[in-house]
């Protein structure tokens, strides 16, 4: 990343009759698309732009310049487990012998990536707990959607339709309300105690007769691991309900807790998380679910299975299931995303994988320790991977979370993940994956306490914050108000 | 524990753990209680050297069988420029997190900007979000968002020519949102008028989807629908695969509210099924119903024109469940991709795309006619890379014979076939698909006379 | 300090309600549009449209927030205040001069379950 701003948009370099495509000469153009009826026909060309080939490289490459990443430095992101990518995952993905592979080709010549599929599918398994995996999914809030259809099915199946109801503590992620609304639920929200475990005795009132399930992440959003998941698990149960499990949080369990041990049913898993995909930006992730055994057959459609056809000789088949709550995806999930997941846990086997869990958990208590007298804990202890300060511990210099956050864009850092949970009203949530060295670590600590001196010292210079990045804060208020979505829509205003 | 992606020494864990004051790292999970507490190995491979996990791979790869490709179906093997996975491969887009940090993410949000200013021009539409999974589910959401519009009615047309792949994802997203769909009939492999004009005339319809080209390859005449749908307070919901939206009607040209569709046509490898992108295009009015992220234009405490993600309090993480989606990501990547991509072919190239294809299509149809054993399903009706072909001889049968060789299409019944083609085969390698036709059908003839 | 204006009716989920004649005209407080910040969209509903006291009638969202619009009255929405939907940051200007719907009030009684402005001062701790 450098800080010189580019800016400039593609469109803007467009020049009428330049290209940047090579194409074979068509030999059969006697067949002239333009023969087809004017009705079925585009009346004007889209405006898209007309560049060279380098000006097109440079052009993306400048752009690139003006962007942060895990290749370039430490991101402290609560919840987002921002591990390194290993590039030998990216190797293995692009492999013609994958990429070329068209998702209805017969069975017979794509074995090797149905392999693929069913393995990773079986390693998430033993990781998990859970007995079986889809890996369809696209992403998490994807994941969650399909666990919450897989619950919403087995409830119909027991011809219990009016099980609808889903508890979700207040400090869940915010996708998990949204995603049960999408599968028609309603939710149901369970208090936290102050130490921000659920409240069990505000939970047990809820369980009626109308619970469909309970989703909760654990450790839970504040890195705190919810010592009494047996007991809410078993009221769960008993009141007739499924325990989903949002697998954001996994990373601090490998090598030390099962989620299908500690009674969840179904969970989603984020490879774009734990298992060390790249988060592209935003995309493309995938968010398997998992199942315990009995919910199986309700997994979405296609299914990848595997038969014995001789001694240690497999074949893999793509199935469907009469029971299954249908499809949610057009095949079978973000198969590139796959053979990276797959890569990272071949790569770290049995021997190295039970590291990652204990290795991140240290990092993030090293940090918190590290920091505690300079901003707010308002919960002690020791956490998981991850912990949340409410804001600088000194309130009097009127600097908020947001000044510190932009504040450590200009030392190279990335920020944490702010103002969530909405427990706290100056949440700052930090988790340093296991990949980051000790060294990483005390540079972004003793920026941290650079920061709170500042912003005793001079309170301004962290107020607005960042002075060293590509541009300076932006105008959101602006942005949302003038709705300038396109280039077309640029082109239209005599002004931002 | 030294490992190549683990710093940590001996003597870094316990100066760390120090800082905690605790003994070792089992400490860090005392509150786990023991009974919870995972204690055996993992049953996993060991560790693999970069080498092994080489090896592991091409081993699998060999059995794979990339062919010569005539499917289509909603994927497409259309060519990707070199410059595209090189671009898309630096390390600052791939390895980059969600732009919500606007002053270090300007190259994120800028390509994001430029995908949805392309996606827009290809659809005709005034707005675009920043991409979505897949065409599949951009169509149930947009299927969605017309019942989030229409406050009252629950009811969703969806025509049977739509492909079957998109219609049984938004059929379960139907079921479990609990939105009533219905089927438009199809008549000769094009969605029937009659029966749209009487089911959206009742008056209780939210949206209809319908495609063009639709999955038999053809292209529907939609002249007039929309205007229909409006006079009945109806959405009219267009799923297109958005490289032939270059050179045919655009969703906006006939009138449509929502564009949806699949982003892969425009030269993303066919990747086994994924990672693709889909797009969700429509109209000013409707911006705030649209589902997942937007890029929009500002300034920064300086003045310089900057980008960043907007309209947010639409969102999951901001309304939760009374969010208009809980997708909370974007496939930004591949959005980067088919911007390179559109970046590179300019309207001209992409024009050049499907002419090619179109020619290749249609040459291959006249090929399969002249065997003698096959005819058009549909041949009065107009299609541009795809088309579905009736034939006498064993359709499984063929398929086995070519498949050493050709993915030759994708069975649709006992006896018919869509097929497609694109720029990606050369007239040669229609000329020997024919010709392995041409092998199986004599074969079948001499089996015939031998018995 | 938030300002607070006498003679008005308020709710918790911080609406008010300025009643004329068989009319009351629905808004947010001062306290509410200062909470939020920059607004810059207002759901409303449609003339004719039958709103409910207690039940959602519509949405305020600023760039980072969002709240629904609670009504604290019932009856039918007569006017909305078209001049927010191409200047939502009105509200910021002034929350109790730039109302929302304006509502022809079908139970009169239900004013009394409303707070006061002095009752409103105390319930926003200031």
């Amino acid at each position: 990343m450098n800080n010189t701003f580019y800016g400039k948009l593609i469109f803007e370099l467009s020049k009428e009759g330049r290209k940047g495509y090579s194409l074979p000469e068509n030999k059969l153009a006697e067949y002239k698309l333009n023969d087809l009826p004017d009705v079925l026909k585009r009346q004007e060309a889209p405006c898209l732009p007309e560049v060279d080939e380098m000006t097109v490289v440079r052009h993306y490459t400048n752009m690139s310049n003006n962007n942060f990443g895990v290749d370039t430095g430490f991101y402290p992101l609560g919840s987002c487990t921002m591990k390194y990518n290993p590039k030998i995952n990216e190797q293995m993905c692009a492999l013609p012998e994958f990429t070329g592979l068209h998702p209805l080709q017969d069975e017979e010549n794509v074995q090797g990536a149905l392999a693929v599929y069913y393995n990773l599918q079986r390693s998430l398994s033993e990781l998990s707990g859970l007995s079986e995996f889809t890996l369809n999914p696209y992403a998490g809030a994807h994941g969650e959607l399909t666990g919450l259809m897989v619950m919403r099915s087995y409830h119909l199946a027991n011809e219990n339709p009016n099980r609808v109801k889903v508890i979700i503590p207040d400090s869940a992620h915010g996708t998990n309300p949204a995603s049960a609304a999408v599968c028609g639920l309603e939710v149901v929200v369970v208090k936290s105690r102050p130490d921000g475990t659920v409240d069990v005795e505000d939970l047990k009132p809820l369980l009626d007769e109308n619970i469909a399930g309970m989703m909760m992440t654990n450790p839970n959003t504040l890195g705190i691991f919810e010592h009494n998941i047996a007991e809410i698990a078993k009221l769960v149960h008993e009141a007739g309900g499924l325990m989903y499990y949002d697998g954001a949080n996994l990373n601090p369990m490998l090598g030390k807790c099962r989620p299908g041990d500690l009674g969840f049913d179904i969970m989603h898993i984020n490879l774009h998380k734990t298992f060390s995909t790249p988060h592209g930006g935003g995309g493309p992730g995938s968010g398997p679910v998992g199942v315990r055994e009995g919910l199986e057959k309700f997994l979405p459609n296609p299914r990848v299975t595997r038969e014995e056809i001789a001694d240690d000789i497999y074949w893999y088949h793509i199935d469907d299931c009469d029971d299954s709550l249908g499809s949610i995806s057009g095949f079978l999930g973000n198969f590139g995303v796959m053979m990276r997941a797959y890569a990272y846990i071949l790569t770290l086997g049995k021997d190295e994988i039970k590291n990652v869990g204990p290795l991140a958990v240290l990092n993030a208590n090293y940090v918190k320790e590290s920091l505690k007298d300079y901003y707010e804990l308002p919960l002690d202890g020791v956490c998981k991977h991850e912990f949340v300060f409410d804001g600088l511990k000194d309130k009097s210099t009127g600097v908020t979370t947001l000044d510190v956050a932009k504040r450590l864009l200009d030392y190279g850092f990335h920020a944490p993940t702010i103002y969530f949970p909405l427990l706290f009203h100056e949440a700052m949530m930090i988790e340093p994956p296991e990949n980051e060295s000790k060294e990483t670590l005390d540079e972004f600590i003793e920026v941290m306490k650079k920061i709170a001196i500042e912003a005793k010292e001079n309170p301004e210079l962290v107020k607005t914050a960042p002075h060293n990045t590509p541009v300076r804060r932006l105008d959101d208020t602006k942005a949302a108000l003038k709705q300038i979505v396109t280039y077309r829509e640029l082109l239209s205003v005599d002004e931002l | 524990m030294n490992y190549k992606f683990f710093p940590h020494t001996q003597d870094d864990v316990k100066q760390m753990l120090d800082k905690c004051g605790l003994k070792s790292l089992d400490e860090l999970y005392k509150d786990i209680p023991e009974e919870l507490q995972f204690k055996r190995d993992y049953d996993l491979p060991r560790a693999m050297s970069e080498i092994e996990v080489r090896n592991f791979f091409n081993d699998l790869a060999m059995d794979n069988t990339a062919l010569k490709c005539f499917m289509g179906a909603g994927v497409y093997d259309h060519y990707t420029p070199a410059v595209v996975q090189d671009i898309v491969n630096r390390s600052e887009f791939l390895t980059s997190y969600t732009p919500y940090q606007a002053e270090i993410s300007q190259g994120t949000l800028q390509y994001i900007f430029e995908y949805q200013s392309m996606m827009a021009e290809l659809t005709g539409m005034e707005v675009s979000n920043a991409s979505m999974y897949d065409g599949c589910t951009a169509t149930a959401e947009a299927m969605m968002m017309a019942v989030s519009n229409a406050k009252k009615r629950n009811k969703v047309l969806i025509s049977e020519t739509v492909n079957p792949f998109v219609t049984r994802v938004v059929l379960t997203y139907a079921k479990f949102h609990g939105i009533d769909v219905e089927f438009i009939e199809q008549e000769n492999g094009v969605t029937s008028r009659a029966d749209f004009e009487a089911k959206v005339g009742a008056d209780d319809v939210a949206g209809v989807i319908v495609a063009s080209p639709n999955f038999f390859g053809i292209l529907e005449d939609y002249t007039g629908w929309a205007d229909f749908c409006h006079e009945h307070k109806t959405l009219f919901i267009m799923n297109c695969p958005a490289s032939a939206l270059s050179v045919i009607k655009t969703p906006a040209e006939w009138g449509a509210d929502i564009a949806v569709g699949d982003g892969q046509s425009l030269g993303i490898p066919m990747n086994f099924g994924g990672p693709y992108v889909g797009y969700l295009c429509t109209s000013k009015k409707l911006i705030r119903k649209m589902p997942g992220r937007i890029v929009g234009a500002t300034t920064d405490a300086d003045g310089k024109r900057a980008f960043v993600l907007t309209l947010q309090a639409r969102e999951q993480h901001i309304r939760r469940e009374k969010a208009t989606s809980n997708i909370c990501s974007n496939q930004s990547l591949m959005a980067l991709f088919v911007t390179v991509y559109m970046s590179l072919m300019g309207k001209q190239g992409l024009r050049e795309v499907n002419e090619i294809s179109y020619s290749n299509a249609h040459y291959l149809a006249n090929q399969l006619v002249k065997t003698g054993k096959f005819e058009l399903e549909y041949p009065d009706k107009p299609f541009l890379n795809e088309f579905v072909v009736k034939s006498t001889l064993n359709i499984d049968d063929l398929l086995s014979w070519l498949n050493q060789a050709y993915a030759a299409g994708v069975p649709i019944d006992d006896d018919k076939l869509l097929m497609c083609a694109t720029e990606t085969v050369s007239k040669e390698d229609i000329d020997d698909l024919i010709e392995a036709i041409n092998q199986f059908i004599e074969e079948g003839e001499e089996d015939n006379n031998n018995e | 300090m938030s300002k607070i204006i006498d003679g008005l009716y308020y709710s918790e989920s911080h609406e008010f309600v300025k009643v004329e004649g068989d009319f009351g005209y629905v808004g947010i407080t001062d306290y509410a549009q200062h909470e939020l910040g920059n607004v810059v969209y207002v759901d409303m509903p449609e003339v004719d449209d039958e709103v409910e006291a207690g039940e959602d009638f519509g949405a305020v969202e600023s760039v980072k927030a969002a709240s629904d619009l609670v009504s604290p009255v019932s009856g039918t929405v007569v006017e909305v205040n078209e001049a927010l939907e191409d200047e939502p940051g009105l509200i910021n200007k002034d929350a109790f001069e730039n109302w929302i719907i304006k509502v022809e009030l079908s139970d009169k009684s239900e004013l009394d379950n409303l707070m006061d402005a002095e009752a409103y001062k105390a319930f926003i701790g200031e």
